[in-house]
């Protein structure tokens, strides 16, 4: 009974990244982030500390972000939620291992790959189970992603091993210090790259015909149907595009992230508190919700102890859901 | 007989999100009264039937049963309190047979499982379902589910019943046979407001007819009375 | 509908099983085997009391493990710290389960289908990381039972045997407390509001009240399964009794096997244990992944192929067989509808 075989988090790996100040994680996201000595006192904090609190949160928030815009845009497209999330990035985090390992590609260069094949994968993934669940009912639903969500795990279980790999000597390496500020720079590109890849699907979803028309079925899927939009070949393409934002996501935290089967697990819960939060199918909504949830985290870590940081976080999901559950910017 | 009304609304309006649905709407209902409630699409009726039966909270106005004002009550309590309905699309219990789903409308006034089911049999004899007992309520034909939904809202023992549109699909002589069972119903001594746009099929049973357009009230009145009012005409064929 | 004989034959057939149950052990004496027996009536156990929230009330909770490890810590607990026999504990840790739920259930339940399978998975996360951390309960250290004492008075054995009457007892227990339920009318009820709420509101049907019991007495009978975990193993921690792979394994007995029907469960716990196991003999450790692939490969087959579980296909399968009576064909067919 015992055992992580297949959990979504078990007490040895970290639920999400210890990305915080005094986390005690192998690879934090800021790196010599110095502890708060008086934090238990509650003293006040000083100007300098508080703002490398925020950047860091807005570092991680950004990388949410990314992770829940292929969510929320699969949920308004189509009302599942895909529970296989988490996988979609742990398979870009593999690709670009692999890309490195075997071809010496930097997971950087080999982002566009990692894209293409997750969008195929994505469809794939459509084509294969989702499509015949559509009219299924909701507990189908559920449990086919589920289902895939194990599968994916055991898949890279059982080729890859359940080892913690990582990319060494990434074209990005190293500390960038701002003032008295400091964070690492594969955690400043990978945030760089979150703001280019949603921007990027900002700018698919309002000004390209495609686009529109997917950013509609996500709004109203009737009216949509109506208007003669084929409603099979956007669900495809959500698929599509939502695997390819999360394994980008993971391609761009390949570099200083572990990489290992159950990788998933420590952002898909974050991703839903997102996708909750921004308003179910909103894409700008999920980009704001992302760096919000990745501030309160930061912070909370700060304030309360970074062992409360996820705990924190599933608190504003639950408070969301309750009080507000089409999310905080969503709409009526 | 009790003379004071049944149902009494009041100056009824319900609007969503400054969409507004109904508009004031007032009228009273009899025991054992049949009210046809007409209009065009959109006019209005099953927004109506939802805040009679607690599933809207109205905007405005008031609903008083039996005296007792029940405004903005849950659709569980109007079903206890004697409300019962049907629904427009249909929502029968797929995964249980046309017996159980009676059940579950006669579990309302005893929880007994083996009671239920004696009262169920009556009810689905009653709508001429009897020899449908134990067949999957989703094999079942939609006109067949239509008397169903009656069955088990009869079930539940109320005093007044919203049928939604049971009559809309049907043949001639289905209708003819929906019509005998809505006077059967009326010689239960069970009062009921029906939504219907088959004509033929309400206007000789109803007692009285309520127009709605626009979400307002436009007539109310006996059938022939409503046949010749210029108001109604004007709305039908201005539809 | 059920006839006469279908029933007497039905219990007949309940009673030939018990029978074998309880003779079992004396056939299969070895610890190991005799464990995996265990492991099964303990899956089953699981399954059966999810089943009674998320099979016939529909209210998919994919956080049952907090209910799970609030059992095993409160009646460990109340056993260190009291001495406090375990036959009690094991109730009152179903009681603090199931005031749990209740607390959780109202606001939660106001939440549909997604929604509510993701707030329950924050709950559960969320308790996970407040025990990890708690002092009191030693954290993520965990929990040792007393290694000195044995027999039924602490319920700690040094042989498998008696630990396999105790679970064949409590999911006895179970498998009643679920079968009164389906036949009574909060059975007829449950299926009602898991397939059309809102007609079965205008029946006269509190959702909130009825969702409510679901959740309570699933939660009872799950931490009293938590309980015996604990007197089995003789150790606790958040990581064995709280984490996510608990409550995917209790919801994924029930869904494979087949939601909303009394069999499913045991049936789903039996295939589920079984790969389990022997995929760890065939492949090795626990970290080859096939088993995670066999049973992930089955739930997808049966949310695309068939809603109501491997028992369902099995009437399928039935169903088409030449033969078959026309009785049990409709029984089936019947049973088969998600």
């Amino acid at each position: 009974m015992h055992g992580g075989t297949f959990g979504i988090a078990t007490p040895r790996v970290p639920l999400t990244p210890a990305l915080s100040p005094g986390g005690e994680g192998d690879m934090p996201l800021v790196k010599s982030l110095p502890a708060h000595p008086d934090r238990k006192k509650g003293a006040a904090m000083t100007a300098d500390i508080l703002f490398q609190v925020l950047v860091s949160g807005l570092l991680i928030g950004l990388i949410y972000a990314l992770v829940a815009v292929g969510l929320t845009l699969i949920f308004g497209v189509m009302d599942i939620v895909n529970f296989a999330h988490g996988e979609f990035l742990m398979l870009g985090m593999y690709a670009s291992f692999w890309a490195f390992a075997l071809f010496a590609i930097d997971p950087i260069v080999a982002l566009p790959l990692t894209a293409l094949l997750l969008f195929a994968v994505g469809v794939i993934v459509y084509q294969t189970v989702i499509r015949r669940i559509l009219k299924a009912p909701m507990l189908s639903q559920i449990f086919a992603t589920f289902g895939l969500m194990i599968l994916l795990r055991g898949l890279a279980q059982f080729f890859w091993k359940p080892d913690h790999r990582l990319i060494p000597h990434s074209l990005v390496s190293g500390n960038v210090a701002f003032g008295p500020v400091q964070f690492g720079l594969p955690q400043f590109v990978a945030a760089l790259g979150a703001v280019g890849v949603t921007g990027a699907l900002w700018m698919f979803l309002h000004r390209t015909r495609l686009g529109t028309a997917l950013e509609a079925t996500a709004i109203d899927r009737e009216a949509a149907t109506l208007m003669g939009i084929d409603g099979q070949k956007m669900f495809a393409l959500a698929w599509g595009i939502g695997a390819a934002c999360a394994g980008l996501a993971g391609g761009l935290i390949a570099t200083f992230f572990p990489i290992f089967p159950e990788v998933g697990s420590n952002f898909i819960l974050i991703a839903f508190v997102v996708v909750v939060l921004g308003g179910f199918g909103s894409v700008t909504g999920a980009f704001l919700a992302g760096i919000i949830v990745g501030l309160i985290e930061v912070l909370g870590g700060f304030l309360v102890g970074p062992e409360y940081k996820t705990a924190i976080v599933l608190s504003l999901l639950l408070i969301v859901l309750l009080v507000r559950p089409r999310g905080l910017l969503g709409k009526a | 007989m009790n003379t004071a009304p049944l149902l009494a609304v009041d100056g009824l309006g319900k609007a969503f999100d400054g969409l507004v649905a109904n508009r004031d709407i007032s009228f009273v209902v009899h025991h054992g009264e049949i009210i046809g409630l007409i209009g065009p699409n959109g006019a209005g009726k099953t927004t109506l039937f939802n805040c009679l039966a607690g599933f809207h909270t109205p905007t405005t106005g008031r609903i008083a049963f039996e005296g007792h004002d029940i405004t903005g009550s849950t659709p569980e309590s109007a079903a206890a309190l004697g409300i019962a309905r049907t629904f427009q699309i249909v929502r029968v219990f797929q995964s249980m047979t046309a017996l159980e789903n009676v059940m579950v409308g006669a579990m309302l006034r005893n929880k007994r499982v083996s009671e239920a089911r004696e009262r169920a049999e009556d009810e689905l004899a009653f709508v001429g379902l009897s020899h449908r007992a134990d067949t999957p309520a989703s094999d079942l034909t939609v006109s067949e589910q239509k008397r169903l939904e009656v069955a088990r809202a009869l079930a539940t023992e109320p005093k007044l019943i919203l049928l939604d549109e049971v009559m809309a699909g049907l043949n001639p002589t289905e209708v003819r046979e929906a019509s005998a069972l809505v006077h059967r119903i009326h010689q239960r001594g069970i009062a009921s407001i029906i939504v219907e746009h088959v004509m033929e099929g309400i206007m000789p049973i109803a007692h009285r007819m309520l127009v709605l357009d626009y979400g307002a009230k436009i007539a109310d009145g006996t059938p022939a009375e409503i046949a010749e009012n210029p108001a109604v005409i004007a709305a039908y064929l201005g539809e | 509908m059920t006839t006469g004989t279908n029933v007497s034959r039905k219990m007949a057939g309940t009673a030939a099983l018990l029978a074998l149950a309880a003779v079992l052990p004396l056939a299969v004496t070895e610890p190991s085997q005799q464990n995996f027996l265990i492991l099964i009536l303990m899956g089953a156990q699981m399954g059966v009391a999810w089943n009674i929230v998320g099979g016939y009330a529909g209210q998919v909770s994919l956080g049952h493990a907090v209910f799970y490890g609030i059992g095993a810590y409160t009646s460990t607990m109340l056993l260190l710290t009291l001495g406090l026999t375990p036959w009690i504990g094991a109730l009152a840790g179903g009681l603090v389960a199931a005031a749990f739920a209740l607390a959780m259930g109202w606001p939660c339940f106001r939440l549909k289908g997604h929604y509510f399978a993701m707030a329950t998975i924050a709950v559960a996360e969320i308790m996970q990381i407040l025990v990890t951390n708690s002092d009191a309960l030693e954290g993520a250290v965990g929990l040792y039972l007393p290694m000195d004492q044995s027999g039924w008075g602490v319920l700690i054995f040094l042989s498998k045997l008696p630990y396999y009457y105790v679970i064949l007892g409590l999911l006895v227990l179970t498998v009643l407390v679920s079968w009164a339920i389906e036949r009574s009318h909060i059975g007829y009820y449950f299926r009602a509001i898991k397939d059309e709420p809102e007609a079965a509101r205008a029946l006269g049907v509190s959702l909130t009240r009825y969702k409510l019991i679901a959740l309570t007495v699933s939660a009872f009978l799950t931490a009293m399964g938590g309980s015996f975990y604990a007197q089995k193993e003789m150790f606790i921690d958040p990581g064995s009794v709280f984490a996510g792979t608990i409550s995917i394994k209790i919801a994924l007995i029930a869904i494979l096997g087949g939601v909303g029907r009394l069999t499913g469960p045991v049936l789903g716990a039996v295939i589920l244990i079984t790969i389990e196991e022997y995929s760890r003999t065939l492949f090795g450790s626990t970290g080859s992944g096939t088993d995670m692939i066999i049973y992930a490969a089955m739930i997808i087959l049966v949310a695309v192929f068939s809603p109501s579980g491997v028992l369902g296909l099995l009437g399928d399968l039935r169903r088409h067989l030449p033969g078959a009576k026309p009785a049990e064909v409709e029984t089936s067919a019947k049973e088969i509808r998600p």
